[in-house]
């Protein structure tokens, strides 16, 4: 087994907790963070979402930003999320100059962009936020905020673009070209999502029901979610949480937005996780899985685990079912929940289950469960095809 | 890393640089010169794509052929603004429609990675595929990423590395409101001699198949990339240092730069402060009067870099300084934006 | 409407809709499929005509998979429109 790289500290804000200790109260007590939007000024307000109740003035008072500020709610929250991260691996504000930060965000800053966007050209006041619809404007806020001067960078392949984070980070730590750097990504509830997707006809006007037969659609969410990885040269006996023991990406080259009926692209991504691990299948004790609760996705996905477990695919669940569907965020959201189920031993189970799906008559984990887990694979699969996998293993002392 | 195959598609056209009669523009938003797309890509497919989509693919498909390879391992894609055309059409339907019934075809196309999805669908390849988004440092960091697999695997297969922007009619109209473009309409020759604030713009795409060995048609060694932030010159010169001691290289074995500046009177004085200091007696190169500024348009840089080592020949319309020079063996490409992703490529002959 | 009008007019939306830009209503035959071999449309294309039905015919789908019986082809999706059509 690979030995992996090791997390040292890690930061969350969802619609279930402002951090990682009040995500991990909500996922153990089953309780979801799915509601109407309030603060997203939209017609759509029978559709179920994943909203932080905070207006962007309170985030921006937790952060101390002073009025006239250019952060968009992505670059809020990320600011949150990283903050917390980077406090609890104890970095200094002198080592975060050369630490590395790579934030995935499928629209950034777009909040901004739809606001403003007819406001522009007739007047000069918002006109700081005309750089904001492109993603990595709000990464570099983040970096500028928290003091990140080296190399900075953004991902965006929609769904799967905090794992890719993850996924370079831990490869930058590896090949020794960053000793230390802090990956995830962030994404906001906007009107552009929520009517996109409502145009593709995948948003349930319910919770969202992953892996059940009678699934019709997702729950749009928004939040951001930071991960600190540390090379073993500059540990030196730090408290480490975890490490990303394997990874995978490839593109299923099927279709734009739809998975192939294969899940080819899951199965490769899954498969390169496992290799790259250095463990076989049954090495797997749990699967956080994509499950959006679309009836594409969780049939594609759920194709691809038969295809890599055979008959007996280890226990998995959706933690989407509590959070919605939070986009680029999705992958560092739940690499924080699959750290705190390696910690604590405990599997947060698939809410709004009840049937499983006809053609694979898979059951995930219906109830809060307590397992030794080892290895956990968690799934993030985006718009484009692209497909990752990552695989998260306890420090093995 | 070895480029064995390059294709760009920009404002001026395939030969215009080389053959000194580089295209002349009088307006601050210009639009590339596009190849017949329909040669590249199926009528059923390109009816769809915005001109990202349309450069990005053909761009790939032409590097691809020109390194003779069918299929890349890896698809690396940089973009600074994705595909803005399409965001501004579902964006204006939302808007216009208060949200009401919306097609959904400008939505799908608007998401950034769509040019790395549509070149996967092409070619039916399963392979690596990664976007990224960093404003100007969108090219560098696919660079980065290629890198990183070279480190991992020396034996890694060729892999297809490019970066693309595209001009959209609203979104980079308003490059004008917060001066990122020249309120006064300039002819793009006359750009390094600019004393306002703002830039000029265009769009492009530039796309590289890197290998880890060289061919008899390899042109040229892809030594080392970085992204990094810098508040002045003085760490631009620091981090300069630190990047040829690492790669065993000094000043003195710099034969030419190639540099971004833009012309913006705010921010150019990253580049002078080198020209006069560390980069003096060495041949200075410029290249946004005839490409515009882009976030991806470093591809354009790396694009003549290569050129220039193949052909043996240094344009006059680049030229920034008088020191001659010839058959260059190390070529550096210092870059940023706005004073920010400031981005060094250090390129050698293979 | 007479019938060859509600069907020409059809073409001309699909045509436009869905960027045809090399076809003329001529080159599209009436009973010819429309996904698939024939024409070649995908489901993103499906998904574009349930918004052409709700925006010029007021008829409102539910689910995108029952796009599937009625967009076969041209005959048939006339034949859906004249039948349930509110506009």
């Amino acid at each position: 087994m690979t030995k992996g790289v090791a997390i040292t500290g890690m930061g969350i804000i969802s619609a279930i907790g402002n951090n990682v200790g009040e995500n991990f109260k909500s996922l153990s007590s089953l309780s979801h963070g799915i509601s109407y939007p309030e603060i997203l000024d939209t017609v759509h307000k029978k559709l179920p979402v994943g909203e932080i109740k905070f207006s962007n003035k309170d985030l921006a008072e937790k952060l101390g930003l002073k009025s006239g500020h250019s952060f968009t709610r992505a670059a809020l929250f990320g600011a949150i999320a990283a903050t917390e991260a980077i406090s609890e691996a104890g970095i200094s504000e002198n080592q975060l100059k050369d630490t590395g930060f790579i934030s995935g965000s499928s629209v950034g800053g777009m909040d901004m962009t739809e606001k403003y966007y007819k406001e522009f050209k007739g007047s000069e006041e918002n006109r700081r936020f005309i750089q904001a619809q492109h993603p990595g404007f709000t990464t570099t806020q983040i970096a500028d905020h928290i003091g990140f001067k080296g190399f900075v960078t953004t991902p965006s392949t929609a769904c799967s673009s905090s794992a890719n984070a993850i996924m370079l980070g831990a490869r930058l730590i590896k090949a020794g070209k960053l000793k230390r750097v802090v990956v995830g990504g962030t994404d906001c509830l906007t009107k552009f999502t929520l009517n996109g997707f409502n145009s593709l006809m995948i948003l349930s006007s319910e919770r969202c029901k992953p892996f059940d037969e009678n699934r019709n659609g997702l729950n749009l969410g928004e939040g951001a979610a930071y991960l600190v990885l540390e090379d073993e040269e500059i540990l030196k006996g730090k408290k480490v949480l975890g490490r990303i023991t394997g990874y995978g990406n490839s593109n299923d080259a099927y279709h734009q937005t739809a998975s192939s009926e294969t899940g080819e692209g899951a199965y490769l991504a899954m498969n390169e996780a496992l290799k790259s691990a250095d463990i076989s299948s049954e090495e797997i004790d749990y699967i956080n899985a994509h499950g959006t609760a679309t009836k594409n996705n969780d049939l594609s996905e759920s194709r691809a685990l038969q295809r890599i477990f055979g008959k007996i695919v280890p226990e998995f669940s959706s933690t989407k079912s509590y959070t919605g569907h939070s986009l680029a965020a999705a992958g560092s959201m739940e690499a924080v929940f699959s750290i705190l189920s390696l910690q604590h031993n405990q599997i947060f189970p698939n809410l709004n289950f009840q049937t499983p799906i006809k053609e694979t008559g898979l059951y995930p984990v219906q109830e809060g469960t307590r397992k030794i887990l080892k290895n956990i694979l968690s799934n993030s699969f985006g718009f484009g095809g692209n497909c990752t996998s990552l695989i998260f293993s306890t420090n093995g002392e | 890393m070895y480029i064995n195959g390059i294709a760009g598609i920009s404002a001026q056209d395939e030969n215009s640089i080389f053959s000194g009669a580089p295209l002349k523009y009088h307006k601050n938003i210009i639009p590339a010169v596009y190849p017949d797309f329909k040669e590249f890509i199926p009528a059923m497919a390109l009816r769809r794509m915005s001109k990202a989509v349309k450069m990005g693919l053909t761009a790939s498909k032409m590097a691809l052929k020109d390194a003779g390879i069918s299929h890349p391992d890896a698809i690396i894609t940089g973009t600074g603004q994705g595909c803005k055309q399409d965001t501004e059409k579902f964006l204006e339907s939302i808007l216009d429609n208060q949200e009401g019934l919306l097609a959904p075809t400008s939505f799908i196309q608007s998401t950034h990675n769509t040019v790395g999805g549509q070149i996967a669908l092409n070619l039916k390849s399963y392979v690596y595929n990664v976007t990224y988004t960093q404003n100007s440092g969108s090219f560098e960091s696919a660079l980065i990423d290629a890198q990183v697999r070279f480190m991992e695997n020396p034996n890694t297969q060729p892999v297809l590395v490019g970066g693309v922007d595209e001009i959209s009619s609203v979104i980079t109209s308003f490059l004008y409101l917060d001066q990122q473009l020249k309120r006064e309409q300039i002819s793009n020759l006359e750009l390094l001699k600019s004393k306002t604030p703002g830039t000029i713009t265009s769009e492009g795409a530039h796309f590289f198949v890197i290998s880890a060995k060289p061919y008899t048609n390899t042109y040229a060694e892809l030594i080392d990339v970085t992204l990094f932030g810098a508040e002045s010159p003085e760490v631009v010169v620091t981090r300069l240092n630190e990047f040829l001691i690492k790669n065993n290289t000094s000043e003195e074995d710099i034969d030419l730069v190639i540099l971004g500046n833009n012309g913006d009177s705010r921010y150019d004085h990253f580049y002078n402060q080198l020209q006069k200091g560390i980069f003096s007696n060495i041949t200075q190169l410029a290249y946004k009067h005839l490409s515009g500024d882009y976030n991806t348009v470093s591809g354009f840089a790396m694009w003549l870099g290569c050129k220039i080592f193949k052909t043996g020949k240094i344009p006059q319309s680049l030229k920034i300084n008088t020191t001659e020079g010839s058959k260059p063996e190390k070529i550096l490409l210092y870059n940023h934006y706005l004073g920010e992703n400031h981005s060094f490529i250090l390129l050698g002959t293979p | 409407m007479k019938m060859s009008d509600l069907r020409t007019e059809l073409k001309r939306s699909i045509i436009e809709q869905l960027n045809l830009e090399e076809l003329e209503v001529d080159d599209i035959a009436n009973d010819e499929p429309l996904f698939g071999d024939g024409l070649g449309l995908d489901s993103i294309d499906a998904l574009e005509l349930i918004v052409l039905l709700e925006k010029d015919y007021g008829i409102k789908l539910e689910e995108p998979e029952q796009g599937k019986k009625i967009f076969v082809s041209i005959d048939k999706m006339a034949e859906y429109i004249e039948a349930h059509r509110t506009k």
